[in-house]
C-alpha cells in the first residue's frame, strides 16, 4: 500500500509512535496504515471499523460522506476527528439533502449517529432518510443511465473543444471493491427496519432540560453549552474517546448538527452585525473541534451563512473548521433560466480542504464544479460552461 | 526544515541571529508550511522551544515533523519541546471547573479576557532551570496561530498586550527569538485582525507573507512567498529589503524559484 511505502523509511518510529499513542487518550491521528502482512512491525494490529477506510496519502482513517462524487473531491473521504460544515444554499434544499445522505451512510455501515437541530425533531428528520440503493438493484440500472448520457455524445467527437476530451470525468458508477461510499434514492424512504437496528441519539432543543454544568452565563449561547455537554457525555459514556478500552468493537460517532447559527439555537448571528453572542459560535466550533479531535467521530454541519451579517466572522468560521463546502442552487435566480445552466441545479464550491498530516493537501485541480440532482443520483461535475 | 528556505534566508541552524520577532503571515492561502519549517529549524538548532499550537493536534506536527527529519514525541520526552495543545486543553478548560488559572481560561470567561494565564505559561515553560541544564541555546515561542485568539473573543489589544510581554521576556531578557502566524483577512473587513496584523508588522524583524496567486489556482506553483527584513528599532530612513519568490510545495520539501521561472513554465 502507498501508505506503508511512504513511511518505509521510519518504519520504526512510526511502529513505536502508535505504540505510545496508543498507551494515552485515542486521537484519531494515528497512523492507521493498513499493516501488510510482508512487513513485521511491533505496533499493535489495530482493528478495521466497517465504513472506514485509511487515506492513500497518510495512512489517515477515512469515512464516506454518502456522495461517492464528494468523497473523491475532498480525496477519498472525511478525515475521522473532522467537521465538515456546509455552507447552506438559499432554501436549505440541497444541503439538507447532504446531511441526510450523510446520515443514511452512517445507518448503513452501522455507525452511531447523533443528530442535533434546533427546528425539527431528530426522529422525523431520521424517517426522511433516502433509501439505499444495493448492488444487486442497481448494477442494471446504472447501466441505464450512463447509457442514456452517452448515447448523444459517443459518435459526437469534438473536434473544436478537444480538450474537453481530456478533462477527468467524476466517476458516477458503484464502486465496485468495497463497501465505502453507497449510493442512495433520494424518492424512496429508508426502511423502517434499517433505523431501528441502528443506534443514534437525538437532541431536539426545545425539549431539553436545562443544563447543570456552571459556566458563567454570557460566555456560549445556552442551546449551544446544552450540545456540547450532550456530545460529550455521548462520547464519553459509549467510549469513542477510547476510555472504556474494555469494548470489543470500535466503532465511529457521526455526529450531525442542522442549521447551526439560525436565530433558533438562540444565536443572534444572523440577526444583527455586533450581536452580544459574537463569539458565541466560534467557541462552540473550537471545543467541538478539540471533542473531535480526541475520539473517533465525525462531524457534519450545515450552516446558513448567506444570513450571516458580519462577514469576517465567515473567515473565522472557515479557519476553525476543516473542510467547508458551499452550495449555491440557481432555484429563484437568474440562472435557472439561463439556458446555459440548464444541465444543473447549482454550484457547488469546495472552500477549503484541511492539509492533515501532510504538508500538501488532495486539491482537485477543477474549480468550477456544478451539481444535479437526478431521482437516484446526486452527481457533481465539471461545469464545462465556465471553461 | 526546507534547506531552500534557510538559502534564501540566509541562515542555517547553527548561526541564526536571536532576539528577534519573526511574523509569518498567509492571505488566500494556507502558510502554515512556514509554522512547520520554524519548528523543526529551532528543535535542529538545539534550542527550547515553547510550542502554542492552537489550531492542530500534536500527531499532525508530529507526522510532518518525521518528514522533516524531527521527532516530536521525543523532543517533549526530553525537555526540549513544551507544547500546548490548544484543542484538547479548550475541551478540559471547558467540561472541567479549574483551581488554577489555566491558560486557555479566556474560554470560559464572558466578556473579552486577557491572556495573563497564557503568558505565565509561556514564561514558566522557557524559564532558564539552574545551572544542570541540557545546554540548550536558546529559547523559542512560537504561536499558531494568533488569529483563533481573535476569533475566541479576545480582542487586538490584548493579544498585541500578550505579545509584548512574550516579547519582553523571550527577546530581550532571554535573549530568544518569537514566531507567529496571523492570517490575512484580505478583502473582507475586519478590523480586529487588520490592527493585530499592523501592530504585529511594525514590531517584527522579519516578516514572511504567503500569498496566493492572483490569478487564481494552481497546480505547479502554490504561491508567492514575500520576505521583508525589517529593523524596528532603527530609523525608519535606510530601506528595508524585500525579496519576492514562488514556491510549490511538496511532499517533504518545498521548492522556491523566481517569480514566472517555474520548472512546469520553462
Amino acid at each position: 500500500m502507498a501508505a506503508v511505502a511512504t513511511c518505509g523509511g521510519d518504519a520504526g518510529s512510526a511502529g513505536s509512535a502508535v505504540a505510545t499513542a496508543s498507551k494515552s487518550n485515542v486521537t484519531s491521528f494515528q497512523r492507521r496504515g493498513p499493516r501488510a502482512s510482508g512487513t513485521n512491525d511491533s505496533g499493535p494490529r489495530l482493528v478495521s471499523i466497517t465504513g472506514t477506510r485509511p487515506s492513500v496519502r497518510n495512512g489517515q482513517l477515512l469515512v464516506s460522506t454518502g456522495l461517492p462524487a464528494l468523497d473523491q473531491l475532498l480525496g477519498g473521504g472525511l478525515a475521522v476527528g473532522t467537521v465538515l460544515l456546509i455552507e447552506e444554499d438559499k432554501y436549505n434544499i440541497y444541503s439538507s439533502l447532504l446531511f441526510k445522505y450523510f446520515l443514511a451512510e452512517g445507518i448503513v455501515n452501522g455507525h452511531t449517529l447523533l443528530v442535533a437541530s434546533a427546528n425539527e425533531d431528530p426522529a422525523n428528520i431520521l424517517q426522511e432518510l433516502p433509501a439505499p440503493l444495493l448492488d444487486d438493484n442497481c448494477k442494471k440500472e446504472f447501466d441505464e443511465d450512463v447509457y442514456n448520457r452517452k448515447t448523444p455524445e459517443s459518435n459526437i467527437k469534438m473536434k473544436i473543444a478537444w480538450r474537453y476530451q481530456l478533462l477527468p470525468k467524476m466517476e458516477i458508477g458503484p464502486v465496485s471493491s468495497s463497501r465505502f461510499g453507497h449510493y442512495y434514492d433520494a424518492s424512496k424512504r429508508i426502511p423502517q427496519e434499517l433505523i431501528e437496528a441502528s443506534k443514534w441519539h437525538g437532541f431536539f432543543l426545545p425539549e431539553k432540560i436545562p443544563s447543570t454544568l456552571k459556566v458563567e452565563p454570557c460566555s456560549l449561547t445556552h442551546g449551544y453549552i446544552k450540545l456540547l455537554q450532550f456530545i460529550q457525555n455521548i462520547i464519553y459514556e459509549e467510549g469513542f474517546d477510547g476510555s472504556n478500552p474494555q469494548k470489543k468493537q470500535k466503532n465511529i460517532l457521526r455526529i450531525g448538527i442542522q442549521n447551526l447559527g439560525s436565530p433558533l439555537w438562540g444565536d443572534d448571528i444572523c440577526c444583527t452585525e455586533n450581536g452580544d453572542s459574537s463569539h458565541s459560535l466560534t467557541k462552540f466550533l473550537y471545543v467541538l473541534r478539540g471533542l473531535l479531535r480526541t475520539s473517533l467521530s465525525v462531524c457534519i454541519i450545515t450552516m446558513p451563512t448567506h444570513l450571516i451579517q458580519n462577514k469576517a466572522v465567515i473567515a473565522h468560521i472557515t479557519n476553525l473548521s476543516d473542510i467547508v463546502v458551499g452550495l449555491e442552487s440557481f432555484i429563484g435566480s437568474e440562472r435557472e433560466t439561463n439556458p446555459l445552466y440548464k444541465d444543473y441545479h447549482g454550484l457547488i464550491h469546495i472552500r477549503q480542504i484541511p492539509r492533515l498530516n501532510n504538508l500538501v493537501c488532495d486539491e482537485s485541480d477543477v474549480k468550477d464544479l456544478g451539481f444535479k440532482l437526478k431521482r437516484k443520483l446526486f452527481t457533481i461535475e465539471v461545469d464545462s460552461i465556465s471553461l | 526544515m526546507f534547506p531552500e528556505l534557510n538559502n534564501l534566508l540566509n541562515t542555517t541552524p547553527d548561526r541564526a541571529e536571536q532576539g528577534k520577532l519573526t511574523l509569518l503571515c498567509d492571505a488566500k492561502t494556507d502558510g502554515s508550511f512556514l509554522v512547520h519549517h520554524f519548528l523543526s529549524f529551532y528543535l535542529k538548532a538545539n534550542c527550547k522551544v515553547c510550542f502554542v499550537a492552537l489550531i492542530q493536534s500534536f500527531s499532525h506536527y508530529n507526522i510532518v515533523g518525521q518528514k522533516l527529519g524531527v521527532n516530536l514525541t521525543m523532543a517533549r520526552e526530553r525537555g526540549q519541546l513544551v507544547f500546548l495543545e490548544g484543542l484538547k486543553s479548550a475541551v478540559d478548560v471547558f467540561f472541567q471547573p479549574q483551581e488554577k488559572p489555566h491558560p486557555l481560561q479566556f474560554l470560559r470567561e464572558a466578556n473579552a479576557g486577557n491572556l495573563k494565564p497564557l503568558f505565565e505559561f509561556v514564561r514558566e515553560a522557557l524559564k532558564p532551570v539552574g545551572s544542570g541544564e541540557a545546554g540548550w541555546t536558546y529559547p523559542v515561542l512560537l504561536v499558531d496561530d494568533l488569529s483563533v485568539l481573535l476569533s475566541l473573543g479576545l480582542g487586538a489589544v490584548a493579544v498585541l498586550d500578550f505579545i509584548h510581554y512574550c516579547r519582553a521576556t523571550v527577546c530581550w531578557e532571554l535573549k530568544g527569538n518569537v514566531v507567529v502566524l496571523v492570517h490575512d483577512s484580505g478583502d473582507v473587513e475586519d478590523e480586529e485582525n487588520d490592527i493585530l496584523l499592523n501592530g504585529l508588522s511594525h514590531q517584527s524583524h522579519l516578516i514572511l507573507r504567503a500569498e496566493g496567486l492572483a490569478t487564481g489556482f494552481c497546480r505547479d506553483v502554490h504561491g508567492q512567498l514575500r520576505i521583508l527584513w525589517r529593523r524596528p528599532s532603527q530609523s525608519t530612513s535606510q530601506r528595508d529589503q524585500s525579496l519576492t519568490y514562488q514556491y510549490k510545495i511538496q511532499d517533504r520539501s518545498v521548492s522556491f524559484f523566481a517569480k514566472g521561472m517555474s520548472p512546469a513554465v520553462l
